[in-house]
């Protein structure tokens, strides 16, 4: 904002309330409302009027409040900002960002829980990001803004707290390559988001029974970071992909076939996935709990398929 | 684990030379191995870049299995040869364990413990798994390829001299198995050669005297220049001819048994180079710091027995050679020169072939071809 004077955010809260997880606190009363606009309840109108507004050579941030309701939206996303530069032979370019929250935690139920991020990583024309650290969520924005394509960051819900170093004069890096967050010799934790809390915590654990594992944090959704992925199971011969979505069509299906087509003779066994169980994300405590892929989930599933360390 | 003698069936890596990363030129002594015949120094056959180590130190493992992946530095793809001597790039065909047929049941073997139990020469579908559901791993093939050390204590505990003799027993009964030996053996005036001999050495430091063997080596060497028929390999049914001439040694060693290291290119060293050839493979051989190379490169093998003082040796080929030479002992005996019966230094050659690899006419003709070499001994 301060930077660029075509960039503007764009949804529904993000003003006077300064953003459902308060992520724009403050901006209304520095940026003023031209830049810092809160809309009407219609997902379709305001990601439509950021891809128009993108279209038209500005630089706009669109707030969705979750991925949940994004789904409003679907139609903007795939059929036109996904679409048009293909559409147009490379005429239009739409350099738009969209912010939403995703993931469960924190006993909002089910219409305000779901990871629904893959749905969107199946899209072409378009690029998604998954930060799990301050830097990231920083750096993915920056990227984002630099892209001349749509790009969409998914923020998980559970992060929103978490605090961590920023560098705030860092140039503006590339969050596309996924990134080894913790070196392992015996298997690989596929994480990112909201699971690579988890999976860094399992591989704690873990390392207290002498299985060491890495932790690799993708970042990128789409495109993902196949050769990083190879590489590391190259490596380790054994694979674990923790993703908060459903298991069926998950982007952790994906990573798992990608390893399979790429790192086939590498693997010395089978790639497990830890997802959220096929279920409406409930809301209680305990059966949100056992829904969702948990440090305990990732260990149990990591002894299958790594012998005992002596 | 090159394989050092036909019938060497495994042999422990006793000690590296080199380290992963480092970099290595065709012939240089990278590994010690200790094998029946005593603890010999492998060569490596390739020149790169140590990738990898497969077999750490104390680990007896079957000849064929790759010790080291080195990168080929011609390679820039990165494809990696292994440390498979040329000539044995594929196990050995008795060796190859047979291909399992299609089940019903398949055993449960990953990826990579079917793509390192190939590079191992190793049947994973024989091995216990370990991993889930009994999945065969990689950890599993390798814990196979590493022949489990005989055991300190117990009475299978076999002394070096015991194991040399079985080697040496097994040896000589593949070869007289399988090899349809014939023999020729004439009887050679060495009077010309030792005159000669007593000449040349008239003006030698002591230390540097040639000894009639020398001359018997070298004859044997430039005879099979004239007829290379006998400087052949058979190989799965077929005569595989070789270029270069490896002249094989026996040496006796004194803890008993025997090996036959071989002189690299003998027929291109002059007599004082191959004398010293001769005394230092002796000396090597009897301390037990032989080259693989020296093991198996042989061609041909020459055993002299003159010194024990027999007349005639009829040798058993050493395989997979093809021909075998005996010398007996130079002695003075009556000999019919122009007309006149007189005392000459003989000496008693035979001649083993492979009579699939040839036949007894060109043999005559090596061995005619030699004794030819020893009237002329200027020539050598």
């Amino acid at each position: 904002l301060l930077a660029d004077e075509r960039v503007f955010l764009i949804g529904e809260d993000v003003g006077k309330y300064g953003g459902a997880y308060a992520c724009s606190a403050g901006l209304l009363e520095e940026f003023g409302p031209e830049r810092i606009r809160d809309t009407p309840l219609s997902e379709s109108a305001f990601v439509g009027a950021g891809i128009g507004a993108a279209l038209a050579g500005m630089r706009p941030i669109v707030e969705v409040m979750t991925v949940n309701f994004s789904l409003l939206a679907l139609d903007q996303v795939v059929n036109n900002a996904a679409a048009l530069r293909h559409m147009s032979g490379g005429q239009f370019a739409i350099p738009l960002v969209v912010r939403m929250a995703t993931g469960a935690g924190r006993q909002l139920a089910a219409q305000h829980s779901h990871s629904l991020e893959n749905w969107y990583a199946h899209v072409p024309g378009i690029k998604v990001l998954a930060p799990a650290r301050v830097q990231d969520a920083r750096d993915m924005l920056l990227a984002g803004l630099e892209d001349p394509d749509p790009v969409f960051i998914f923020e998980h819900q559970g992060l929103y707290a978490s605090e961590g170093e920023l560098d705030d004069d860092a140039p503006p890096a590339a969050p596309w390559r996924a990134v080894v967050r913790r070196a392992g010799r015996h298997v690989t934790l596929i994480a990112y988001g909201g699971s690579l809390p988890k999976a860094l915590a399992a591989a704690e654990q873990l390392s207290a029974e002498g299985i060491d594992a890495e932790v690799l944090d993708l970042r990128c959704l789409r495109p993902l970071d196949k050769a990083s992925l190879v590489a590391s199971v190259a490596r380790t011969h054994r694979a674990v992909v923790v993703d908060e979505g459903w298991r069926a069509g998950s982007l952790a299906a994906e990573v798992s076939a990608l390893l399979m087509e790429g790192a086939f003779y590498d693997l010395d066994a089978p790639v497990q996935r830890v997802c959220s169980e096929e279920v409406p994300i409930p809301y209680a405590r305990h059966l949100e709990e056992a829904a969702l892929p948990q440090p305990e989930k990732i260990v149990g599933v990591v002894r299958q398929i790594v012998p005992p360390r002596g | 684990m090159p394989s050092l003698g036909a019938e060497m069936e495994r042999g422990r890596l006793v000690e590296w030379r080199v380290r992963p990363g480092g970099r290595v030129r065709r012939g240089d002594i990278i590994a010690e191995v200790e094998t029946d015949k005593g603890l010999i120094d492998v060569e490596v056959f390739a020149s790169g870049v140590v990738e990898r180590i497969l077999i750490e130190p104390g680990n007896m493992v079957a000849v064929g299995t790759p010790l080291a992946v080195i990168r080929e530095e011609e390679a820039a793809t990165g494809v990696t040869g292994t440390s498979l001597p040329p000539g044995q790039a594929a196990p050995q065909p008795e060796r190859t364990p047979a291909q399992p047929t299609i089940a019903a049941w398949a055993p449960r073997v990953s990826p990579l413990a079917r793509r390192r139990a190939r590079e191992l020469g190793i049947d994973a579908s024989t091995l216990r798994g370990s991993g889930a559901d009994g999945a065969v791993t990689v950890a599993d093939v390798e814990r196979a390829a590493i022949v489990p050390a005989e055991p300190a204590t117990g009475a299978t505990l076999e002394p070096p001299a015991v194991r040399m003799r079985r080697v040496i027993g097994a040896a000589m009964l593949r070869s007289k198995r399988e090899i349809p030996h014939f023999y020729l053996s004439t009887t050679i005036d060495l009077g010309p050669a030792l005159s000669w001999l007593a000449a040349a050495n008239a003006t030698r430091d002591v230390s540097r005297r040639l000894l009639p063997g020398a001359l018997l080596l070298k004859a044997v060497a430039l005879g099979l220049r004239e007829v290379p028929e006998l400087n052949a390999r058979w190989e799965e049914g077929a005569v595989r001819q070789l270029a270069d001439i490896h002249l094989g040694v026996a040496i006796s060693l004194r803890g008993g048994g025997l090996v036959a290291p071989a002189i690299h290119h003998a027929d291109r060293l002059d007599l004082e180079a191959l004398m010293a050839a001769v005394k230092d493979l002796v000396e090597r051989a009897r301390a037990g710091s032989l080259r693989s190379s020296e093991l198996s490169d042989g061609t041909i093998t020459v055993t002299s027995l003159g010194d024990r003082g027999v007349d005639t040796v009829l040798p058993i080929i050493f395989p997979p050679q093809a021909a075998m030479v005996g010398f007996g002992r130079v002695v003075e005996r009556p000999w019919v020169v122009e007309g006149s019966v007189v005392a000459r230094p003989v000496v008693h050659a035979s001649l083993a072939a492979d009579h699939r690899v040839s036949d007894g006419h060109r043999a005559a003709r090596f061995l005619a071809g030699v004794e030819a070499r020893l009237r002329q001994p200027e020539s050598l």
